[in-house]
């Protein structure tokens, strides 16, 4: 086992380092390749299987993926730039629509990097409501995934199933935080709102409707010869080229290594719950299937402990400087209003210094960089996104199959290009 | 590990949030300082590569993020230890040590003028990408890195989107109701 | 929605083939194929962000475009009618949404769905094309961030019912461009009925 050929340069590599003139070159004059079986095929970026607005620029022989090279931009959205002109508080509306598979991770990433900043600490319901949420949302991005693998490996009932259980989270999400996406919910400080009554009985109804669901997936495709025959040996990654490759997630899990910031290094709550880190054993495209269907039954069982023992308590801190008041105090006090209007115009100052602070989203470590000047927008705000850092993977999990492989291995990845791009 | 040097004391910087250790503790030859609980070590451009090298083989075996900061309008004090001199471009690196969970960030400083940072990626790969973002949005080339090119935005685009003197490129925007509303 | 009303013949006079019941022979042959035309309007592919997993949300089984014979999102934009511009249009992304407008055929229709492709919503910025407008003629804008599945079907209908009554041939000449419809948002303002509970 060893990362060897992910270090190579040269023609030998699985990465096609051609720039996209030179490529378009290449497919205008046919005479200009010397060898007359490589073929260079461009996929994407407005294809039905690449995920989003990926393109791959493949080298090819017949229908073997020699060289390939993801080509991303398409969707790049200036985020980085964008937060510096936002503040604390409004920086939250920014990185949510990064993943927006799991926009609840990109905003608690933020939100813990601003409250290390800040150097306060959020009372234990608003860290519980955190995580029942996160975990949550984990279920609704895992169903996502099976949605969108089931329908490009062709088992296109399986885009209809994935989407009917992830509306019952999206009905919940919607009840508590007022959206069905790209919530602006967790906020530094706290969350913005408690949960609303009944929110128990919605979890559990949740919960009892997607345990039997699960079990037809399983029958749709786990056991399926054709599923199998198509996941399997597909698309092999060992551990040292994951971890050279700085690969995280479920991706990094598939290759048998137990990595899981949840468990590894606990933030919110992970430590008082029960749960399994799910590990594959051949780092093919089948294992990291199976491992994320999987992890929607640990979430499922996070939830369960979660809706046992929320505490009660506030849901955000009470720190005047950076909570807003409630609605109802701004008509009666004067500060209140003032505050509010501070809060909400200029924003609250962070003090100087840099942060990171990192959690597991749905496709590896999520993590927030934030260098603050003491003002109230950041300086600087890197996200590290995994799905960016994972699609780096991709030419080495591709190389020497065929390009209906490329197809699963793109969809095992699971990128998310608001996240690769910003 | 880590080797404690008997250097007299940094005058003690004021800041809450950077605070170098009293005794000027150094790892890989390079200064630590704690940020709100982080480890950081601060680099020249000139002792960063056998730094990196030294980290690398003392067991940080992934490179979690490698960003860059432009500091040409930071308004408030660097906070860099002695013997760091303070440039335009910081890159910043994260790393993970697996095995004993330890994290630790390395700051280098890339001057404006020229900027050029030794690349990574013969000590891990997984850097391709994060230091082709960083060329684009900054324009800081890596030395010696497999294909040093626009990842984010188009190939012929002119300027690095991340400097700050870079502008963000609103357009002003006037509200006007739609009368057609249906 | 057209129910025929029985007894009255009114419809006929002001949708043409609307009153089917009562008019199939006798309804002129652009009635017929404007008839055909909005019921099976089928989208290309163009998902961009977090619209596209909402648009994919409209195809899913909770509020199923098929009941409307859209359900079939054809990937080659010689097959597809309509265009549903789902997201945000940053400058690489910006000649590649021409060029598969061009590649549409005639008659060919745009719903730009969601604030960053009405207007480049949130993201004032180099980044982000400030409106698909700039780039292809758009017929109905969506707003929402993202807009919920009842608004995008508030969209399509909206788009549906000119396709139908030709207003969409008027509203184009007046705007020299796309129609340019606005439709307000209309998320969660159905009841909450839950499956299987």
């Amino acid at each position: 086992m060893t990362a060897e050929r992910v270090l190579r340069r040269g023609d030998d590599s699985a990465v096609l380092r051609l720039s996209e003139t030179e490529a378009a070159e290449i497919g205008n004059d046919p005479g200009a390749s010397s060898d007359d079986d490589r073929v260079l095929l461009n996929m994407g970026p407005s294809h039905p299987s690449t995920h989003g607005v990926l393109r791959l620029m493949l080298e090819m022989e017949g229908e073997t993926v020699l060289r390939s090279k993801p080509v991303v931009g398409y969707l790049h959205t200036g985020m980085e730039k964008q937060a510096e002109q936002l503040s604390y508080l409004q920086g939250c509306t920014n990185v949510t629509r990064m993943d927006y598979a799991a926009p609840l991770f990109s905003e608690l990433a933020f939100s813990l990097t601003t409250e290390k900043l800040l150097g306060i600490e959020v009372p234990d319901r608003a860290v519980w409501i955190r995580m029942l949420m996160c975990e949550l949302n984990r279920m609704s991005s895992h169903l996502l995934f099976m949605a969108t693998n089931g329908m490009d490996l062709g088992a296109v009932g399986m885009m209809i199933y994935g989407w009917r259980e992830r509306e019952e989270v999206l009905r919940f999400f919607e009840m508590v935080t007022g959206l069905r996406m790209n919530h602006n919910y967790i906020r530094p400080g706290g969350v913005a709102a408690d949960l609303p009554d009944g929110w128990e009985e919605e979890v559990e109804r949740i919960l009892d409707i997607t345990e039997p669901r699960l079990a037809e997936y399983d029958i749709l495709m786990t056991g399926q010869p054709i599923w199998r025959e198509r996941l399997q040996g597909v698309g092999v990654l060992n551990t040292d080229e994951a971890l050279a490759l700085s690969a995280t997630g479920p991706l990094l899990r598939s290759t048998g290594y137990a990595w899981d910031l949840r468990r590894a290094q606990p933030y919110l709550a992970y430590d008082d719950v029960d749960f399994d880190v799910l590990v594959g054993t051949y780092g093919d495209c089948y294992d990291r299937y199976a491992i994320r269907l999987n992890e929607i039954r640990e979430s499922m069982r996070i939830v369960r402990q979660i809706l046992e023992k929320m505490p009660s308590g506030d849901y955000r801190i009470q720190d005047k400087k950076v909570t807003p008041p409630p609605r109802v105090r701004i008509d009666q006090s004067m500060e209140a209003l003032i505050h509010h209007f501070k809060i909400f115009t200029e924003g609250y100052k962070v003090p100087v210094g840099e942060a990171y602070c990192a959690v597991e989203s749905p496709r590896g470590e999520l993590g927030v960089y934030i260098v603050s000047d003491g003002t109230s927008t950041p300086y600087r705000m890197h996200v590290r996104g995994p799905s960016f850092i994972n699609l780096q993977t991709m030419p080495h999990l591709m190389k020497d199959g065929l390009i209906a492989d490329g197809v699963a291995i793109i969809s095992s990845v699971d990128p998310i290009m608001g996240e690769v791009d910003r | 590990m880590s080797e404690e040097e008997n250097t007299p004391a940094d005058d003690a910087e004021t800041e809450a949030a950077v605070d170098p250790a009293p005794d000027h503790e150094t790892r890989y030859g390079l200064v630590v300082s704690d940020s709100v609980g982080d480890i950081v070590l601060h680099s020249s451009a000139a002792d960063y590569l056998e730094a990196m090298v030294a980290a690398h083989d003392d067991g940080f075996d992934q490179l979690i993020d490698l960003t860059a900061v432009d500091y040409l309008a930071y308004s408030a004090p660097r906070g860099l230890p002695d013997g760091v001199a303070a440039e335009r471009f910081e890159v910043v690196t994260q790393l993970i040590n697996h095995e004993s969970g330890e994290r630790v960030r390395v700051r280098v400083q890339v001057s404006g003028g020229d900027p050029v940072a030794p690349s990574l990626f013969d000590l891990w790969p997984g850097c391709e990408a994060l230091e082709r973002e960083v060329f684009d949005m900054f324009g800081i080339e890596f030395a010696d890195h497999p294909d040093m090119s626009r990842i984010l935005m188009p190939e012929d685009w002119d300027g690095h989107p991340l400097r700050k003197d870079y502008a963000v490129g609103s357009i002003p925007v006037q509200f006007k109701a739609a009368s057609n509303i249906r | 929605m057209y129910l025929p009303k029985i007894g009255d013949t009114t419809d006929i006079a002001n949708d043409g083939l609307g009153g089917l019941e009562h008019n199939f022979i006798t309804g002129n042959v652009e009635n017929l194929i404007n008839w055909a035309r909005r019921r099976s309007t089928w989208p290309a592919t163009f998902g961009l962000a977090c619209c596209a997993i909402e648009m994919m949300a409209t195809g899913a089984a909770h509020y199923d475009l098929a009941r409307y014979g859209m359900e079939t999102f054809r990937a080659s934009p010689r097959q597809a009618d309509l265009m549903i511009v789902a997201g945000r249009v940053s400058q690489k992304m910006a000649p590649i949404l021409r060029q598969v407008y061009d590649q549409m055929m005639e008659p060919k229709w745009v719903i730009s769905m969601g604030v960053c492709a009405s207007s480049g919503g949130m993201f004032n910025n180099y980044a982000i094309v400030q409106g698909v407008d700039q780039v292809v003629p758009v017929d109905v804008y969506a707003p929402g961030c993202p807009p919920g599945p009842e608004t995008l079907m508030h969209a399509i209908f909206t788009l549906h019912e000119k396709i139908e009554n030709q207003e969409i041939l008027k509203r184009r000449e007046e705007n020299g461009g796309g129609a340019g419809i606005v439709i307000e948002q209309r998320d969660g303002q159905t009841a909450g009925l839950t499956i299987g509970g």
